[in-house]
């Protein structure tokens, strides 16, 4: 339980995918701009890494190390994954149109988000259990809604703030996300995993 | 590599892909079985007017209440009684006039201001549910006349009254908002 707990912790803190791995970075920064869509974009990243990090366990254990297959785990992981966001696209389209507008192109691409096979991937290497990759999986997509509420909260105020013509948009947005991977990484040697 | 393991490894990747392929296929038809195309129906058949007197947000989501049978079909006052006879014809119920107790159907109508005594507070900006004021703070505002929809939802908000409704003549761009007259 500890363990899990310690794992949790980690995964959503302490080495947050976004601020302090650096993965995920699109969709981090792309649909940062309103606070409404990035709350969309965390719980579909949510139950993508979880869902998707529970698959791609199972067919690591079940279906590649039996046959020895373990060179196409890449490919295996990138299907289950477009798979898992071809359903997220078809639950939010049919439970909200809106949020289905707003997220865009970014809902697709959630494919591509580096975190989600990062996460698949960091499974298997580190040869963790169903249950560990799902709460590692759980605890990344938390991590990773979080910072990006965060910094969608940060960049919603940003906006009508008397910033320097040089800094507005892109350049402010990147030291704001700067800064933030600076905060956490006060959460550095927390639990030491 | 023998013959027999690039086998395996079709084979195994492509029942995969066809696996994930039945599933969403599945997911597909479950998910978004012909509701969309009747909220969609019932969305053609109304004003568009976005104005939330039938005390929905705009048009899309009471055609997502009527479809899922949480709304009547008698809210609509833009409408009027050509909307309510149109829908009951859609989803075939009986007919009936426009429930009062959602306003009144007026004939279609356009904002205008007063750019006399408009004052540029731009609180009007933020209730016109399809953009069609422009303007900015300190600045004198105007309408759109081809967006706007004759909601009204921009008369409470402006702390002058500069801003009065105005019929509009018919024209084949607005033969929507006139079927009511």
């Amino acid at each position: 339980m500890t363990e899990l707990l310690l794992l949790a912790l980690g995964a959503s803190l302490v080495n947050n995918f976004v601020l302090s791995n650096f993965l995920g970075l699109c969709p981090f920064v792309g649909i940062s701009r309103r606070f409404e869509a990035a709350a969309g974009m965390a719980l579909a990243t949510l139950f993508v890494l979880t869902v998707a990090s529970g698959l791609s366990f199972a067919a690591w254990q079940w279906v590649l190390v039996p046959l020895g297959l373990e060179y196409l785990r890449t490919l295996v992981f990138i299907l289950l994954i477009a798979g898992v966001v071809q359903l997220t696209e078809l639950m939010v389209r049919a439970t909200s149109p809106l949020l289905h507008q707003l997220l865009g192109i970014f809902l697709p691409l959630i494919t591509t988000n580096c975190a989600v096979l990062g996460v698949a991937l960091l499974n298997v290497d580190r040869q963790r259990g169903l249950l560990e990759s799902l709460v590692f999986g759980a605890s990344a997509g938390a991590g990773f809604g979080l910072a990006l509420l965060l910094f969608a909260a940060l960049r919603e105020r940003l906006e009508t703030a008397d910033v320097p013509a040089a800094f507005r948009g892109a350049p402010l947005a990147l030291i704001t996300a700067g800064l933030m991977a600076l905060a956490f990484m006060g959460f550095a040697g927390l639990g030491s995993r | 590599m023998s013959p027999d393991a690039v086998i395996t490894a079709v084979g195994v990747a492509a029942a995969l892909a066809a696996a994930i392929g039945l599933a969403l296929g599945w997911a597909a038809s479950r998910l978004a079985p012909d509701d969309g195309t009747l909220v969609a129906q019932i969305d053609a058949l109304l004003p568009q007017t976005q104005c939330g007197q039938c005390q929905f947000p705009g048009c899309r989501p009471y055609a997502a209440a009527i479809a899922h049978a949480q709304a009547d079909i008698d809210r609509c006052p833009p409408g009027g009684d050509a909307t309510v006879r149109a829908l009951a014809a859609l989803l075939d119920r009986p007919a009936r006039p426009v429930n009062p107790a959602y306003g009144v159907s007026k004939p279609a109508q356009v904002a205008w201001i007063d750019e006399e005594r408009c004052i540029g507070c731009a609180r009007c900006l933020p209730a016109c549910p399809v953009d069609a004021i422009v303007g900015a703070a300190r600045q004198m505002h105007t309408v759109i006349v081809d967006q706007c929809t004759g909601c009204e939802l921009c008369l409470p908000p402006c702390p002058v009254d500069c801003i009065e409704l105005r019929p509009v003549p018919v024209v084949a761009a607005r033969y929507r908002m006139h079927r009511a007259a």
